[in-house]
């Protein structure tokens, strides 16, 4: 009978023992069921949560368009303030700086220090991406501001596009695509591709995204290979140097988080080593690359291909690659498809409505 | 050539090897061939004199391509006792009227097999994750003025459906699983030591998997094996992949399907009358289209030229042939 009354708590670390548990509880994945009239707090500061008009008091600035779904729900839940609607940004900033709680970001627009300072009351920062570049992480730390992303979520959509875009390059799929389309196709008329199995692929950064990359590669029978700050627990090759790496495999991925360190990690020197028959795949960030030594690299046929899903000034693409077939170019889609950006949706609203109503975030950086 | 002196008898010729193929199909391999046997190629330029003659004897026929080769096609050349196809796919051949004539046939075994498995997953995944429509996008220069680009479908956890689980349905399957996704089945006859969950009806299949591949065989039983039940059972978010033969399925349906929105996606490398597209599909955003190049790398053409190089040696020294196929 108690527990047909129960309420249940989601915690992301276990803060409190079982032994102090109530005879009651049942610990059912990673949450506890508890009678609810057993005031049992698992919140270091006993808040009850705010009430849904409070929480519609909040101000909240999303720095762009990113989703619609996001967007309609943070402007049910919250005060929405959309940042890229306003003709004078300092001066709205000014205006509303003392209400703006919340800044929710993506890839493209997040918090930098400016944005910060000019926001006394932000407390935390929810982006909508899992890559956390486009946030000053050591202002947000000096400043107590929370920081959350989407990680997870995302890895597996990341991870069949990087496999897509290596298909599409070496098979020139895109291109073959085109030819039917123009009415060209003669019978008897073939042009050979390159063989995709067993290739040799070698990922920069072996995380989350590196691992479910090389875990589909195997599948086609490509031996693994891997560039990363330490080497790993696990039987895929590890080089100390990205040149090494690049000397020793047939296509680069770029998996690893962008870093003041791995800004143009890929320089000329690791296009030179990838080579005539290489192939580099980015789905990391743009300035993982040096981008105008890419761009010479593959018109000038030293580097063999490439595909890329991001680039250094979005939206901007290099126009020279447009002529380029053994490029597949891509409008920042790693995570573009509809069951997945709901996903992160629901941990930006997830980790927002957490913070507010003094729960565990979900997903925390900082 | 030139009878040696000291020998009782001139050495043998080459043996005899007859080409055949439309004339649009060169055969890259040949010039190796030349220096083994003396090809007897159909559309040489200038004609070979004795072809007429030559072919009657020969015991060979080497294809390439897909032309077919029919009962008249045997009755013109009589001596022919194997014929070497250099596809994975046989349904040129009029399998019948070799049994009647006891001509052996072999074809291109496992050659190809991991290139068009490849090619399966790339048109998979371009499909669901709109690659080439995206690439299209970008360099169009749309990107900087139409900001977000239209959501894909995720790949992983798709429940995929294999019609034919031979040697490049294995291949597409374990592909497949290394994304999460769940695999089912449809063949001839059920797979003792497979554990997939079989269906032996493909509309059965078709209602319970998300995407359907098509890597079987054209046989009679298979002409149109997806029909237009098959598709509407896939569905409106069903995304069909075409790496067997154009014959496999209902061209006609599968373009009315399309147009209207009640199939998801289509990619397609085999068509009913190539190299003939049906027009509507060349405006369509969510079918990927190719001109039959599944199998088209250097490996694979490495791969037939050993294997036809090694079956030629092996039936002129009377030796086991290798993917030889069986008439039952």
């Amino acid at each position: 009978m108690l527990a047909t009354i129960a309420c249940r708590v989601h915690l992301s670390r276990p803060s409190l023992s079982l032994s102090s548990t109530h005879p009651f509880t049942v610990l059912i994945n990673q949450s506890i069921l508890f009678p609810s009239h057993l005031n049992f707090s698992t919140t270091s500061a006993a808040r009850p949560p705010l009430s849904a008009a409070k929480m519609e008091a909040i101000g909240v600035l999303m720095m762009c368009p990113m989703n619609n779904y996001l967007e309609e729900e943070l402007d049910k839940r919250f005060n929405l303030f959309r940042y890229w609607k306003q003709p004078r940004p300092s001066e709205f900033l000014t205006q509303h700086a003392q209400s703006i709680r919340a800044v929710v970001g993506n890839a493209s627009a997040g918090a930098d220090a400016k944005l910060i300072d000019a926001l006394p009351k932000l407390e935390i920062v929810s982006s909508f991406s899992v890559g956390l570049d486009k946030i000053d992480l050591t202002k947000c730390k000096e400043k107590g501001i929370r920081v959350t992303n989407t990680p997870d979520v995302l890895t597996d959509d990341v991870a069949d596009l990087a496999i897509g875009l290596m298909l599409a390059v070496l098979r020139r799929i895109c291109e073959c695509d085109k030819y039917v389309r123009s009415g060209a196709w003669k019978f008897g008329d073939f042009k050979l591709t390159n063989k995709f199995s067993g290739k040799r692929v070698g990922i920069i950064g072996l995380g989350r995204i590196g691992l479910a990359i090389a875990k589909r590669a195997e599948a086609f029978d490509c031996p693994i290979s891997y560039y990363s700050r330490s080497k790993k627990e696990t039987n895929y090759k590890y080089y100390g140097s990205l040149v090494e790496l690049a000397s020793n495999c047939d296509i680069l991925v770029v998996a690893c988080a962008l870093t003041p360190e791995t800004t143009h990690i890929v320089n000329r020197e690791v296009i030179d080593a990838l080579g005539p028959s290489g192939v580099l795949i980015n789905i990391g960030r743009g300035p993982h690359v040096d981008e105008p030594e890419l761009v010479s690299a593959l018109v000038e046929g030293r580097l063999g291909g490439a595909g890329l899903d991001v680039f250094e000034k979005e939206p901007e693409v290099p126009e020279q690659l447009f002529g380029l077939e053994n490029v597949v170019l891509l409008p920042h889609v790693g995570s573009g498809t509809v069951e997945t950006r709901k996903d992160m949706a629901d941990l930006v609203l997830g980790n927002l409505e957490a913070h507010f109503a003094n729960k565990p975030l979900l997903t925390p950086v900082v | 050539m030139a009878a040696a002196a000291n020998q009782h008898q001139s050495p043998e010729p080459p043996p005899l090897l007859l080409l055949h193929r439309f004339p649009s199909f060169s055969l890259p391999f040949l010039p190796f061939l030349q220096t083994k046997y003396t090809v007897l190629d159909p559309h040489a330029d200038p004609p070979h004199p004795s072809f007429p003659n030559l072919s009657k004897s020969a015991r060979v026929m080497l294809c390439f391509g897909p032309k077919p080769v029919t009962s008249e096609d045997l009755d013109r050349y009589p001596s022919v006792e194997y014929v070497v196809g250099t596809s994975a796919g046989i349904n040129n051949f009029d399998l019948a009227a070799f049994r009647r004539r006891g001509i052996r046939v072999t074809s291109a075994g496992d050659a190809f097999s991991d290139d068009v498995a490849d090619y399966a997953l790339g048109l998979a995944i371009d499909v669901l994750r709109r690659v080439s429509a995206a690439d299209r996008f970008v360099r169009a220069g749309s990107w900087p003025v139409q900001n977000e680009y239209t959501l894909g479908s995720k790949v992983s956890g798709k429940r995929v459906g294999i019609v034919g689980l031979g040697s490049i349905g294995s291949r597409v399957a374990k592909r497949f699983e290394a994304f999460g996704c769940s695999i089912a089945y449809n063949s001839r006859k059920q797979k003792p030591h497979v554990l997939y969950p079989y269906y032996a009806n493909v509309k059965d299949l078709a209602s319970n998997v998300d995407v359907l591949i098509v890597c079987c065989a054209l046989t009679n039983e298979t002409q149109r094996i997806i029909n237009k039940d098959v598709m509407t059972a896939l569905g409106k978010t069903g995304v069909i992949v075409n790496v067997g033969r154009g014959a496999l399925i209902d061209e006609k349906e599968l373009v009315e399907l399309l147009v209207r929105g009640e199939i998801g996606g289509a990619g397609l490398d085999v068509f009913e009358n190539e190299p003939h597209v049906p027009q509507p599909l060349l405006t369509l955003d969510n079918v990927v289209l190719s001109p039959h190049k599944a199998v088209l790398t250097p490996d694979s053409f490495a791969a037939i030229e050993e294997l036809v190089c090694s079956n030629l040696e092996a039936f002129f020294s009377n030796q086991p042939l290798r993917a030889e196929v069986a008439h039952d």
